[in-house]
C-alpha cells in the first residue's frame, strides 16, 4: 500500500518535473506570464483586502455612534434646529433621553483644508482653549500650549490656546477635529441662541428605533431622522462603491488578461500539439499528457496566486496601503495617518482564488484532452 | 526525457540521475515556503485583530463620548467628511466642477451656465 503510494507521487513528481523543464524552455515568456498575472492578483487581493479591513473597521468603530440623530430640513436642506424641538421629541413614547450637537466645517484657507468645529457634550474644553485632531496639530504644525488663528464668521480674528492634542491612534475618526467651549462655538459662527446643529436621541428599546423615527416624522415633518444602521450602512455601500469602481478601472486590464491567458492556454501551438504527439507515441496515456498540462497550469496560477496575494497583504497591512491613498486622499489636505486593521475574510480570499486560478486551469484542460485523445500520428502531420 | 513510466523498483535511467530533481525541487521547496507564508499571513491577521481589540475599543470610545457620525477619511467636502448627515443627493452642492461620490456624476456634465 506504501509502496504504491510512493510509485503514485513518484510519478506525479516526475511529471511536475517534466511540465517544469517545458516551462523553463520559454523562461522569458513564462515568466512575463507570471509577472503580470500575480500583477493582476495583487491588484484585486489589494482591492479585496483594503475594503474588508475598512468596512469591518468602520462597523465596529461606528457601532457606537448615536442611535438616532434628528436634523432639520429647510428648503430640502440640512439648516440648524431650534432648541425647542427637542422638548417635542423626548415627549415621544420610547425616547429616553436628548441633547443638541454643536458642530460645523471650517475651510482654513492657509492650508486650504476643512476642520471640523465640534463641542463635547462632557467635559469641553474651557472658554479660550480647543484640543485639536492629531491631522490638524500636523498640518498646521502646532503642539500644546500654541494659539491657533482663525476668522470667525463675523470676521473677527479669534485665537484660541490649543491645551490638548487628540491621541494620534484615534486619527481615522479625529484627524480634522477641532474641539471647543459652546460660548466659543456659538460666538465663532454667529449662531443663533437656542440653536443646535442637529438633536441626538436615545431610545430606550434599540428594537423600537425604526417606530421612534416614523413618529419622529409625523410629528415634525420637517425634519430628517437618521439611524445608527444607516450610518453602518453608508459606509458598507461606500467601500463597496469604491471596490467596485477600482474593479471596473481594472476591468479592461482584467480582460486583456483573460484573453492573454486564454489564448496562452487553449491555443496550442503547432509545437506543442507536436509534442504530445511524441509523448503518446513513446507511450504516454491520454491521462498522463493531460496530468502532465494540469501540473503545468498549476504550478504557473497557483505561484501567480500566491504572490500576487503575499504582496497585496504586504501592501495593504504592513505599507498602509500607499497605492490607494492618492485614491481615497482625492482633494483632501487632512487625510488621516493610519494602517488597517488586518480584518480577513477567509471566504473572500476562497473566491478570489477560485476565479483567479479556476478559469486558467479549465482553460487548459479542454484543448489539452482534445488533442490528447487524438491519434499520435494525425497530431504530428 | 523523463517519462511516467518510472518506477519504485527500477533504478532511473543513467542520464537522470544527476539532472533528477533539477527543476522540481527548487519549486516544490519555494512553494512550501509561499504556502507557509499564506498561513502566516492567516495567523497573523489573527494574531493582530486581537491585538487591535484596545485600539478599537478606544476609538469606539471616542465616537461614543464625541457623538461622532463619520470617519474622517474623506476630509475635501461636507458631503464626503459626513457622508452619512450629507444632504440627499447633493450633487454638485459644494461647487460646480466638485465630482461626487454618485455614478452619476460622472457621467452627467455641469450646467453650461455655471462654466461660462
Amino acid at each position: 500500500m506504501i509502496q504504491d503510494m510512493r510509485a503514485v507521487l513518484r510519478r506525479q513528481r516526475y511529471l511536475l518535473e517534466y511540465s517544469l523543464a517545458a516551462l523553463a524552455r520559454r523562461p522569458g515568456k513564462h515568466l512575463l506570464l507570471l509577472s503580470v498575472y500575480a500583477l493582476i492578483v495583487f491588484l484585486l487581493s489589494s482591492t479585496l483586502l483594503f475594503t474588508q479591513a475598512m468596512r469591518q473597521e468602520s462597523a465596529r468603530v461606528l457601532a457606537e455612534s448615536p442611535e438616532l440623530i434628528v436634523q432639520r430640513l429647510v428648503a430640502g436642506r440640512h439648516d440648524l434646529i431650534p432648541a425647542h424641538y427637542l422638548a417635542s421629541l423626548t415627549r415621544i413614547r420610547g425616547v429616553s433621553d436628548g441633547h443638541g450637537r454643536l458642530w460645523g466645517y471650517f475651510y482654513d484657507p492657509a492650508v486650504r483644508a476643512n476642520y471640523t468645529l465640534m463641542v463635547p457634550r462632557l467635559d469641553p474644553p474651557p472658554a479660550g482653549e480647543i484640543h485639536l485632531g492629531a491631522g490638524v496639530a500636523r498640518t498646521r504644525g502646532l503642539g500644546l500650549g500654541d494659539y491657533l488663528s482663525l476668522r470667525s464668521a463675523r470676521g473677527e480674528p479669534f485665537a484660541p490656546r490649543v491645551t490638548g492634542v487628540l491621541d494620534g491612534r484615534t486619527e481615522l475618526v479625529s484627524s480634522d477635529l477641532i474641539l471647543m467651549h459652546p460660548d466659543d462655538f456659538r460666538h465663532f459662527f454667529a449662531l443663533p441662541p437656542e440653536h443646535f446643529t442637529d438633536l441626538v436621541l436615545e431610545v430606550r428599546n434599540p428594537r423600537e428605533v425604526r417606530k421612534v423615527a416614523e413618529k419622529i416624522i409625523q410629528a415634525l415633518p420637517d425634519t430628517r431622522p437618521i439611524l445608527r444602521e444607516e450610518i453602518l450602512r453608508t459606509y458598507d455601500a461606500v467601500f463597496g462603491w469604491r471596490q467596485g469602481m477600482v474593479f471596473l478601472v481594472l476591468s479592461g486590464a482584467l480582460l486583456a488578461f483573460a484573453i492573454l491567458a486564454w489564448d496562452r492556454a487553449a491555443g496550442l501551438s503547432a509545437e506543442e500539439r507536436r509534442e504530445i504527439g511524441i509523448l503518446k507515441a513513446i507511450g504516454w496515456e491520454t491521462r498522463e499528457v493531460i496530468a502532465m498540462k494540469l501540473w503545468e497550469g498549476a504550478a504557473l496560477s497557483l505561484m501567480a496566486f500566491l504572490i500576487g496575494y503575499l504582496l497585496a497583504y504586504l501592501h495593504v497591512f504592513h505599507l498602509s496601503a500607499t497605492l490607494f491613498a492618492p485614491v481615497l486622499k482625492g482633494w483632501a489636505v487632512l487625510y488621516p495617518s493610519f494602517t488597517p486593521t488586518p480584518f480577513i475574510d477567509g471566504l473572500q480570499v476562497a473566491t478570489l482564488f477560485f476565479f483567479t486560478v479556476f478559469p486558467y486551469m479549465v482553460a487548459i484542460l479542454i484543448p489539452i484532452w482534445r488533442v490528447a485523445i487524438t491519434d499520435p500520428d494525425q497530431v504530428m502531420r | 526525457m523523463s517519462t511516467p513510466r518510472a518506477s519504485s523498483d527500477q533504478p532511473p535511467h543513467p542520464a537522470r540521475q544527476h539532472s533528477a530533481w533539477r527543476w522540481s525541487g527548487p519549486f516544490l521547496g519555494l512553494l512550501m515556503l509561499a504556502l507557509l507564508l499564506f498561513a502566516a499571513t492567516l495567523i497573523q491577521a489573527t494574531v493582530a485583530t486581537d491585538a487591535a481589540t484596545p485600539l478599537l475599543r478606544q476609538r469606539a470610545g471616542l465616537v461614543a463620548e464625541l457623538g461622532l457620525t463619520d470617519l474622517a477619511l474623506f476630509t475635501e467636502a461636507r458631503y464626503t467628511r459626513h457622508p452619512s448627515q450629507a444632504d440627499l443627493h447633493s450633487a454638485f452642492q459644494d461647487h460646480p466642477m466638485a465630482l461626487d461620490r454618485f455614478p452619476t456624476g460622472s457621467l452627467v456634465p455641469v450646467p453650461a451656465g455655471l462654466t461660462e
